[in-house]
């Protein structure tokens, strides 16, 4: 078996495990309850931050998304959620640069409206979508997904979107599509990291059209109950939870299915480091550094060891099945 | 020392009284070492107050290292520096420097081990063998070594002066070695714009270094 299933205990939700929603939502009740002061004083403060901490703080500063929690298997993880302050910080999207604080200092010139999404390649009903239309074609969910780079940090994201198979449905793929070319935004005159060549823009990335039907891939609009900022791809941008975190392109502005693997942008900058696939995978190192490991951001204290990487990103339950009898390593 | 006679910057150029002055002051070189602690406090004082970024743990990794280029470029200024603008009385800045650049790479080394591989010795071990950069970089910091540890004035004299100065030479080894760390770091990212800062700057400071040699081989 070369899909090995190293399992540390606590990677997959046993569906026992998984709290009722009407469960949940009692609990919830009762803490709100508490909070609001009727078991006194000091157990309302406990409740009050106990209520807190197992919500998505709305950060308030842009417009508010809100999504219902999502149903799909895996969707919500229950560990804790990165603060909103190093996940809106923290971020590779090299059009504004490649530090990593870069993106949030620059994206600010990003033009988000009007905005609009070309969909066509091998689809029956090609189609370009104004951003508000991609807004309302589906409802929103609320994702929170744990986010690793291929750096070997790693986050927990709370995304609003739904999943990319809405809209792939929408289209009606033909036959002969096998794959989706995701091409972002790619504008000198609002992006400056363009100037640099450091990839070959536009940023191009692609999935298998199974792994793009997969109820896990979301098509992302929000983060944190309120839509994206810009750093971290506004308007829509795709997450890819078991993936490597470049696979899933920000600012997205066309959507093409292919017969044809699609080139992608990291693969033409260093195909041996950067595979198509980029399955998150604590077995298969880069080329350069070990993947057996990840420093969760904001998390773990300086001091802290660094964290096992779960292979598939802790969603091996969920994609396992996409890959079965391919062989990981050649297919990095 | 080179004679200053010979070096001496013609009379026009000539720095004001004042500034040698102020460079042999008994204050100057506890100001200098003042300054050259800055990073750290500054770095010291980020890792307490949470001050560092989203990723402390990166950030003093690179953080260390960029002070180790910077001090390292410092060094490799003085004597430049001393010879074309006249002030033979910077030399007796330059040992401090270089010392201070062995204080920060030994924190960027420290950062590494600590933040980087949680002290494992052979989970570093492997991690050297795989990654090219980190060996050519643990390279430099070895060549380092023996440059700090004969840094005082004893250990001049028990070598003798040429040998002592042949030994020292190795730091024109380290930045070869400093820089191509830094490059390989950057590698990945294709991004080596403030890789070629620093090339530029060594490449000048030992370009300088290898033309007073052949005028010297001409003389």
């Amino acid at each position: 078996m070369l899909i090995k299933t190293n399992d540390d205990g606590f990677i997959h939700p046993v569906p026992g495990e998984i709290t009722p929603r009407a469960a949940y939502q009692n609990r919830r009740e009762l803490l709100r309850f508490m909070a609001s002061g009727a078991a006194g004083g000091t157990l309302a403060a406990w409740a009050g931050r106990q209520a807190l901490a197992q919500q998505v703080q709305r950060p308030g500063k842009l417009a508010p998304l809100p999504g219902t929690r999502s149903a799909v298997a895996g969707a919500v993880t229950m560990e804790k959620v990165t603060d909103y302050k190093d996940a809106a910080s923290y971020n590779n999207f090299y059009e504004f640069g490649t530090d990593k604080a870069d993106p949030a200092r620059n994206a600010h010139t990003l033009k988000t409206t009007p905005w609009t999404v070309e969909v066509d390649g091998l689809v029956k009903k090609p189609a370009k979508y104004a951003i508000e239309d991609l807004l309302k074609l589906s409802a929103q969910e609320e994702r929170i997904y744990r986010l690793r780079c291929v750096e070997g940090w790693s986050m927990v994201i709370p995304w609003v979107g739904y999943s990319l198979a809405r809209l792939i449905e929408k289209v009606e793929p033909l036959g002969n599509a096998k794959y989706v070319e995701f091409i972002t935004q790619a504008d000198r005159a609002t992006m400056p990291g363009l100037r640099a060549s450091v990839l070959d823009w536009p940023y191009a990335e692609g999935l298998r059209l199974d792994e793009a039907m997969h109820p896990l891939t979301l098509l992302a609009f929000g983060m944190y109950g309120e839509v994206l900022p810009n750093q971290n791809g506004a308007p829509v941008r795709l997450v890819v939870p078991w993936k490597y975190g470049f696979k899933s392109g920000k600012s997205i502005v066309r959507i093409r299915f292919t017969e044809q693997e699609p080139r992608t942008a990291w693969n033409k900058a260093a195909a041996n480091e950067y595979g198509f696939y980029s399955n998150v995978n604590p077995n298969v190192d880069h080329p350069r550094w070990s993947q057996a490991t990840e420093r969760r951001i904001g998390e773990d204290g300086l001091f802290a060891k660094k964290r096992k990487t779960l292979m598939f990103n802790g969603y091996e339950a969920q994609v396992g099945q996409l890959y079965a009898g391919m062989d990981l390593k050649k297919n990095y | 020392m080179a004679s200053s006679a010979t070096h001496a910057a013609p009379a026009s150029r000539r720095p004001p009284a004042a500034v040698s002055r102020g460079l042999m002051h008994p204050a100057a070189k506890p100001l200098l070492f003042a300054l050259c602690l800055l990073p750290f406090g500054w770095l010291f004082y980020g890792a307490l107050t949470d001050g560092l970024g989203a990723n402390p743990a990166e950030y003093l990794i690179r953080a260390t290292g960029d002070w180790t280029l910077r001090f390292l470029c410092l060094t490799l200024a003085v004597t430049p520096l001393r010879v074309l603008a006249g002030l033979p009385a910077l030399a007796r800045f330059r040992r401090m420097l270089g010392l201070f650049m062995y204080f920060y790479v030994v924190l960027h080394l420290v950062s590494y081990a600590w933040f980087d591989m949680g002290f494992d010795v052979s989970e570093i071990a492997r991690d050297i063998a795989k990654r090219p950069f980190i060996l050519v970089g643990f390279a430099a910091f070895l060549l380092l070594t023996p440059l700090a540890a004969t840094s005082f004035n004893r250990a001049v004299k028990a070598l003798g002066a040429k040998r002592w100065q042949a030994l020292h030479k190795l730091v024109y080894a380290v930045a070869g070695l400093a820089v191509l760390h830094f490059f390989w770091m950057r590698a990945g990212k294709n991004d080596f714009a403030e890789v070629a800062v620093y090339a530029a700057i060594l490449a000048v400071l030992l370009g300088w270094r290898v033309l007073q040699w052949a005028k010297r081989k001409r003389a």
